[in-house]
């Protein structure tokens, strides 16, 4: 294939000693700053293979591919391609010795075409016009990328992007592709779709090195699989001589900890009423959008509603619009029996609403800040933290002691500022936060995102702890598993609209991800577990009752 | 926490100590290139500068700067740029120099009306600039520019004979206060201290406890620090935007009364220029915090009492400029420097505390 005998301008990439190993790595330590860092890793990644990195959020996969990208410089230890040891001073470096990296957040300029993506900053390659066009076309046909070179980014789907992020790779002569998370963005089908193209990569003797904490994915497309738990390569083993919950008991250490609620707790006071919730919003171009089409659902006291879907299809603007953080245009949202469809923020909060953001470093923490002002922010104007109009410093410090203490949250002190502790710890600080001011509406919105493995467990036990106690929690969260192990009710979002409900009890994470491409609609059923459910939760026929009045299964398809 | 306690003073100590001393420096050699004796300017400097009647101008003059600064500090929390305090207490003051000089009430109750009119005014003029932005998302960098140049326009309309200016040899100016509208003198054995220097002080312990101890304080902090944060912890982001140009705009009212209520009595053509413009210097000097500008308004009112003597010495007398901008360039450079080292050093120094704990936990387990 030319595909394979004229890839790159690079000299290194031609001929590479027969028995080398493509990629080798060799005692990498990094420090950091207040999170995990890598140290002795020792990875060897043979040529023509797809390469499993698998370890939970927060164990150090990202930082080591950096390092083997050129982002960041390892303290100690060598990394070896093709039988020649290397030191990396920048990204450029390892470009140009054949590796390419495909990131988690996609780096394309929307309104911009597929070509104009893939040569901008290596024009020099085949120029930017038919040269360029040609070596797409012949690239995406030798692996079956199915790219057309003169649409515009702005019009593909997610998977499409991937497909034109990985052909950049190839393009600039890539032998040695890193994956960071591939799946996190793809649907299941689109998950296999993905997984046929590296197939093909391999087979054209491409390296693959595939970064995911999602067992079912590795042991479906990895030759070989490398864990990663605090920092640290722990075992190297075959796909086949391991299964998904030995490979899960690796990666964790210890037993597992799982998101399953065990008993209902729901009750049949409703808590949260939003119905008829209509939003629109200007989009980048100027057009008006719908961004939130009719929603309508209850959650009801001691009640996990979990929202699926693909990320932006209106979940961050459902969350910001029961915040008041965006007005919307019609419908309404009564909390515990008061309408606050127009409130202001504040009184929401005032009202019985924590919120864990989406984003905790932008909505919040002040990072700049210590730890007891963090603890202050949001309940700005409630006890502890101020009497009157005053700001009570003394009380809001000695509550922020009982928080670090009693939500663990591994610090020196409460002085130190937000920016200096681990994901994991800020996250902590944050429920801990939320959760001591009584709440009657939980927000949480990718509640355990990018947090370790301990701390993920705390939180799933705060929550359902909370749960007990009457909580109503509307939860939003991208890892499948833990919507299906922490709700009570699940619902679809897809453009804007709540398309299917579903029972976590009788749904697969397979299920659900077909209906959040909007390939299903209505009440997700699996027949042999449907009466079961039924038992479990006294409040389904309510809610599945205001899913098909309101949003209709028949009317969006 | 005593290691953080001692961090912060060396953040907040350091960064203006490094500043001022490489200001120094980088001054020196330009007057060596210049062909002068840089040391023999700094002992004239020094000389002149702590004589009786310089340090009672010294102080007076910092009570303008210093009530300046604190208008954009304001700003500077809130992570706003307020280039407008100089229109803002020139229009303020313009008008406060009107109603003053129509009025003949007692003092106790025209003083007062005076400095009100002020600050509304300033208040005002600022407050344009905080609607534009929430209702237009025009910048208030430069709607305040702008407004810099319309109060000007203004002032130069109304100060002429025949509307609410009075010609006065070559001067125009705003008809006399009435001798009771005059602020009372603080009278030292060398001179006479200006007694608004008394509401400085008060304006300056006003605005930390503001900010510091209250809840709106917390708010308008937490805006400056993170707008996202703030909305969604409940802050009205757009209502705090306007409500501290406002403020910034009511304090930036006083910065004229001083020389109205105490020097001039009336506003005219030779009224103080530019005085808002030092002000942004100097809270950047002071990091916003009022002790700092304090100090930051002192030796600005030092290099400019001083760099008139240092003509009479054969210095060119702009070389004082020089040491201005090149402290500003200085602190500006000095303290993103030393607060991303501390940032760093604070992360780097609470994962090995951490890193410690862990290692005597596990100690204490395994024993």
């Amino acid at each position: 294939m030319c595909a394979i005998t004229a890839p790159s301008s690079s000299s290194t990439a031609a001929d590479p000693p027969a028995g080398a190993a493509a990629v080798e790595l060799h005692g990498i330590t990094k420090r950091f700053p207040g999170v995990v860092a890598n140290h002795d890793i020792d990875i060897t990644v043979r040529r023509g293979t797809v390469h499993a990195l698998v370890g939970e959020n927060g164990a150090g996969k990202s930082t080591l591919m950096k390092i083997l990208y050129g982002m960041q410089k390892p303290d100690e230890g060598t990394i070896t391609l093709d039988g020649t040891q290397v030191a990396f001073a920048s990204p450029a470096d390892a470009i140009a010795r054949g590796i390419g990296m495909v990131h988690q957040h996609f780096m394309l300029a929307d309104n911009l075409t597929v070509l104009e993506n893939t040569v901008l900053g290596s024009e020099k390659l085949h120029g930017i016009g038919d040269g360029a066009r040609a070596r797409i076309r012949e690239l995406s046909e030798a692996y079956g990328l199915g790219i057309r070179p003169d649409v515009l980014v702005e019009d593909l789907g997610v998977a499409d992007r991937q497909r034109v992020e990985i052909l950049k790779v190839l393009y600039r002569g890539a032998r040695t592709l890193i994956l960071d998370e591939p799946t996190a963005v793809l649907v299941p089908q689109e998950v296999d779709a993905l997984f046929d193209n590296l197939r093909g990569l391999k087979a054209e003797g491409l390296t693959v090195l595939f970064i995911s904490h999602k067992l079912g994915e590795v042991l479906a497309v990895a030759d070989d699989i490398t864990v990663i738990r605090r920092g640290t390569t722990v075992a190297s083993v075959k796909p086949a001589d391991v299964t998904s919950k030995q490979l899960a008991e690796l990666m964790v250490g210890s037993e597992l900890p799982t998101p399953e609620t065990r008993e209902s707790t729901v009750t049949d006071i409703p808590m949260l009423r939003v119905g008829d919730l209509h939003l629109t919003a200007v989009d980048a171009d100027g057009v008006p959008r719908e961004v939130l089409d009719r929603i309508s659902f209850t959650i009801h006291k001691g009640e996990v509603l979990g929202i699926a879907g693909v990320e932006g299809n209106g979940q961050s603007e459902l969350v910001e619009a029961i915040m008041g953080l965006r007005d919307p245009d019609d419908g309404s949202i009564v909390l515990d029996g008061a309408d606050i469809s127009h409130a202001a923020t504040r009184k929401r909060r005032e009202g019985g609403i924590g919120y864990i953001p989406e984003d905790r470093q932008r909505h919040g923490l002040l990072l700049e800040a210590p730890l007891w002002e963090n603890r202050i922010l949001g309940h700005t104007t409630e006890r502890p933290n101020s009497r009157g109009l005053l700001i009570d410093a003394a009380a809001a410090r000695k509550d922020t002691r009982r928080i670090v203490e009693e939500y663990d949250v591994r610090t020196p002190g409460i002085d130190v500022t937000a920016a200096s502790l681990s994901g994991g710890n800020q996250q902590k600080l944050i429920v801990g936060r939320e959760m001591s001011h009584q709440p009657k509406l939980l927000i949480a919105a990718h509640p355990t995102r990018g947090v370790d493995v301990g701390a993920q467990a705390d939180i799933w036990e705060q929550i359902r702890e909370a749960r007990r106690e009457g909580l109503a929690v509307l939860l939003i969260s991208a890892d499948l598993d833990e919507l299906i192990g922490l709700s009570d009710t699940l619902r679809v979002m897809y453009r804007g609209r709540l398309v299917a409900d579903a029972d976590p009890a009788a749904i697969t994470p397979e299920e659900l991800g077909s209906a959040m491409t909007g390939a299903a609609s209505g009440h997700l059923e699996d027949d042999t577990a449907a009466p079961d459910a039924a038992v479990r939760k006294p409040a389904a026929p309510d809610t599945s009752g205001d899913a098909d009045g309101g949003q209709g299964g028949g009317r969006t398809r | 926490m005593k290691r953080l306690d001692r961090d912060k003073l060396i953040t907040a100590v350091g960064a203006p100590v490094l500043a001022v001393f490489a200001a120094l420096v980088l001054t020196s050699v330009i007057i060596l290139i210049s062909g002068k004796d840089p040391f023999r300017a700094y002992q004239v400097m020094i000389e002149f500068g702590t004589t009786d009647r310089s340090a009672i101008y010294i102080v007076n003059k910092s009570t303008m700067f210093f009530l300046s600064a604190l208008a954009v500090a304001i700003g500077f929390r809130m992570n706003l740029f307020n280039i407008g305090v100089d229109g803002q207490y020139r229009i303020a003051a313009f008008f406060a120099a009107a109603v003053g000089g129509a009025l003949s009430l007692p003092g106790i109750i025209q003083i007062p009306l005076i400095i009100l009119v002020a600050m509304g005014v300033g208040a005002i003029w600022a407050g344009i600039a905080g609607v534009l932005r929430t209702t237009r998302g025009v910048s208030e960098v430069i709607t305040t520019i702008m407004l810099n140049s319309i109060a000007g326009a203004v002032i130069g309309y109304y100060l002429t004979a025949g509307r609410l200016g009075e010609k006065d040899g070559n001067l125009t100016h705003t008809p006399n206060l009435p001798s009771s509208s005059r602020i009372f003198m603080i009278e030292t054995s060398v001179g006479d201290i200006n007694g608004f220097v008394v509401f400085a002080v008060l304006a300056g312990v006003l605005y930390w406890f503001v900010l510091n101890r209250t809840r709106f304080g917390f708010d308008l902090r937490s805006v400056g620090q993170s707008e996202t944060a703030a909305a969604a912890s409940g802050v009205d982001v757009k209502r705090m935007i306007v409500t501290s140009m406002v403020l910034s705009g009511a304090v930036a009212g006083l910065v004229g009364m001083p020389t109205l209520l105490g020097e001039s009595y009336n506003y005219g053509t030779d009224f103080p220029l530019g005085v808002g413009f030092t002000g942004i210097a100097i809270a950047l000097l002071g990091r916003n915090h009022p002790v700092g500008i304090a100090l930051g308004a002192l030796l600005w009112a030092f290099l400019e009492r001083t760099g008139t003597q240092l003509e009479f010495e054969g210095y060119d007398q702009k070389i004082v400029e020089v040491i201005k901008g090149i402290i500003v360039l200085c602190v500006v450079i000095a303290y993103e420097v030393v607060r991303r080292w501390a940032l760093r050093d604070q992360q780097r120094r609470v994962g090995e505390e951490l890193a410690q704990a862990r290692k005597t936990e596990k100690a204490e387990v395994g024993a």
